[in-house]
């Protein structure tokens, strides 16, 4: 697939179509369009239940313009798994046809609870591009922290509360999991870097075609509602997660990392925090602690992140 | 039709045979994961795959619960679909059981009947089996070997089948069936087999030039049709289950039907029975007969769709009626097999006496003096529930 300069190249034909229930400000759409738009052939879908899952097929409803399989919670990728053994066999033995398989699951279908039928499908090297959209908690069920919800966020499980304010743990390390499979190719996206986002998807299709899969990208999803956040904001705060190194976008190319978005001078955590109601406690006197903390993580984070791009390979 | 000469006579146990059986299909796609007493199937079935004498895709997963998930991703995108489980496993796949019959896919399981954790046991219980009554899979009971053999085959055909499109699972007492080696009749190899199983044509499958939307949400709105519409499928499976056991029987040249009867007719006494107690009851029956003894016994090759009518219509002059389960349903009225023949004598009008005999859990022995305990004990009016062979 060709890889873009300017966001007015994108395809206008869409195969995720408008009448869906994801909310105003909803990260989701935009980088399911672009990867329905980038990821170039015959496609089948795969998600695990989430919000995409939910919002876009109600019954007799549907958004989706290629065939789309739901399973259950916490087994997209063993689904995916199937699906592509099932197409490798009956091309081999019968008239079946050649497809690229995508994967769409959350945050929660990911990191927790389908992170063992993830590194299975990894492990065995199906050839197929999952997309983890996290939005960093449970949304589909009303705001629960999860293993990407990252230190001192106010959830529904993890709320602010007098002795312990948010969430005490810091994000799990999703791309590191991924990355110690020694998948061909992993990246992370974001909404407000779209250019970059669409080179990945191409450079994914490109790859599935030479049956280079699994591929595997994590993608920042803005969630107002999540997040208690303005629904004009969601590329702001996605753009501030990578401009204060938060959330550093960069890819693994067969084990070479490279960071895409250079940041060199980082902009204040603060600005982040302050401008979402599930960080808005960080910013009281008791809890600065936790901005420091949180602080040390970014630091650490990106300081690694530089290192291993050193290297000519990690893997 | 004679087809005996397409056919070698070897000994092989269950496991053996139903690898044998999945190979002979010519499936598509294994995806399986390895628990006792079910692993040789998956062994022997990836020997015919690494050797090359099966081309089917093997996904060796990393847990039941993938097993089945990938199995259900595999059927919807029209492979012929095998996968084999015991116990625990079964019991981790629980989830997907009712997607992948919701989904209407063909999936065929072997189940190696084992009993539930704790105290872990790997010896045979009908637990798994029961636990997945309720999920809309076609379930099959192998008596020995040669069953484990054609029923499978004959599941196949049966779940692919346009006017069935549901999973099916061919269960086999474990070890007694499993690990044990039996003589029986396997045909000569997998091309004999394609005049009765051709090649699978799917229907609604995965094709991106026809997309279909597989397993939407429906809420209250339509819930309740789609699963009214799902009822009336799978009790439909019936009619099409038995003409494809004739069909079998032309091919093959073995009798299958859902029940099998022995002296029910003029019994007093009928022990109902799943699995290969079947064969010691029939012998037993049979000696109890030369005592002058009135009792029969009926076994089910077909468990689900649970064959009610027929069941009742058996039994409908038999004073006492027996049920055998090897499981027990904690604080039920009585055993799952027992519950189910209960309501099928309710249901068409017949209200015998009936008994409830619980035998051979975690694989204990079913012994020939245990069976004369259980007819000792079936006769006095003020028993209703036998534990058989129990100590204490």
């Amino acid at each position: 697939m060709s890889r873009i300069r300017r966001l007015n190249e994108i395809p206008r034909k869409e195969l995720f179509t408008s009448g869906h229930s994801l909310c105003a400000g909803c990260g989701i759409p935009p980088m399911v369009k672009m990867a329905l738009k980038a990821i170039e052939g015959d496609k089948v879908v795969v998600n695990a239940t989430c919000c995409l899952e939910v919002a876009t097929t109600l019954y007799p409803h549907t958004s989706w313009l290629v065939p789309w399989v739901h399973n259950a919670f916490e087994n997209a990728a063993a689904t995916a798994s199937g699906i592509e053994s099932a197409m490798k066999v009956l091309l081999r033995k019968r008239d079946g046809k050649k497809y690229k398989i995508i994967v769409f699951g959350g945050d929660g279908g990911t990191f927790d609870i389908g992170l063992q039928s993830l590194s299975g499908a990894l492990e065995r090297g199906h050839n197929f591009l999952y997309v983890c959209y996290d939005n960093e908690a449970y949304m589909n069920t009303g705001i629960q922290r999860s293993g990407g919800t990252p230190l001192g966020a106010a959830t529904t499980t993890s709320p602010a509360g007098r002795v312990i304010p948010g969430k005490p743990e810091n994000k799990k390390n999703l791309m590191d999991i991924v990355i110690a499979h020694r998948v061909s190719y992993a990246a992370t996206i974001n909404p407000a870097y779209p250019t970059d986002m669409w080179n990945k998807f191409a450079k994914a299709s490109d790859l599935l075609d030479k049956n280079e899969g699994p591929i595997f990208f994590h993608y920042y999803s803005p969630c107002p509602v999540g997040w208690r956040m303005d629904t004009a904001l969601s590329i702001e705060a996605a753009r501030l997660a990578v401009q204060t190194r938060l959330w550093p976008v960069y890819e693994v190319d067969h084990g070479k990392i490279i960071i895409n978005i250079k940041v060199n001078k980082p902009k204040p955590i603060e600005e982040y925090l302050k401008i979402q109601g599930r960080f808005r406690h960080l910013l009281k006197p008791e809890n600065r602690g936790v901005v420091e903390r949180l602080k040390k993580y970014i630091d650490n984070n990106w300081n690694r992140l530089l290192k291993l791009a050193e290297l000519d390979s990690i893997y | 039709m004679n087809t005996t000469n397409k056919q070698v006579r070897l000994g092989l146990n269950g496991d053996e045979a139903v690898a044998y059986a999945a190979y002979h299909a010519d499936v598509d796609v294994i995806s399986a994961y390895p628990i006792t007493p079910q692993t040789i199937i998956v062994e022997r079935l990836s020997e015919f795959v690494y050797n090359g004498e099966l081309d089917a895709e093997f996904i060796a997963v990393e847990s039941e619960h993938s097993a089945l998930s990938a199995a259900v991703g595999a059927s919807l995108a029209g492979a012929r679909t095998f996968t084999a489980t015991a116990s625990q496993g079964l019991a981790l796949m629980y989830e997907i059981l009712y997607i992948a019959s919701s989904l209407r896919t063909s999936i065929v399981m072997a189940l190696g009947n084992r009993a539930f954790s704790a105290p872990i046991n790997i010896h045979c219980s009908h637990d798994d089996a029961y636990a997945a009554r309720d999920a809309g899979w076609i379930q099959f009971f192998a008596e020995n070997v040669q069953e484990a053999y054609d029923l499978t085959l004959i599941a196949f055909k049966v779940s692919e089948d346009k006017k069935v499109l549901f999973p099916s699972i061919v269960n086999l007492d474990g070890f007694i069936l499993t690990h044990s080696v039996e003589p029986l009749n396997i045909f000569e190899d997998k091309q004999v087999i394609k005049e009765f199983l051709p090649d699978r044509e799917a229907v609604n499958k995965i094709d991106p030039s026809s997309p279909i939307t597989y397993g939407p949400l429906a809420l209250p709105d339509y819930y309740m049709e789609i699963k009214k519409q799902q009822a009336e499928a799978f009790k439909s499976t019936s009619i099409r289950i038995k003409e494809i056991f004739g069909e079998y029987e032309e091919f093959s040249g073995r009798s299958y039907s859902p029940l099998k009867k022995l002296y029910v007719d003029d019994a007093d006494i009928v022990f109902v029975v799943l699995g290969s107690t079947a064969g010691t009851m029939r012998t037993m029956v049979k000696r109890w007969r030369e005592n002058g003894e009135k009792v029969g016994v009926l076994s089910l090759t077909l468990y689900r769709p649970f064959p009610s009518r027929e069941v009742a219509e058996v039994l409908k002059d038999v004073d006492t009626v027996v049920v055998m389960d090897r499981s027990y349903s904690f604080g039920s009225p009585g055993g799952q097999l027992y519950m189910d023949v209960a309501a099928a004598l309710n249901k068409y009008g017949k209200y015998n006496r009936l008994v409830n005999a619980i035998y051979g859990l975690g694989g204990r022995d079913f012994t020939p003096e245990m069976a004369e305990d259980m007819l000792n004990a079936s006769k006095d009016p003020s028993i209703r529930e036998i534990w058989v062979g129990v100590r204490g």
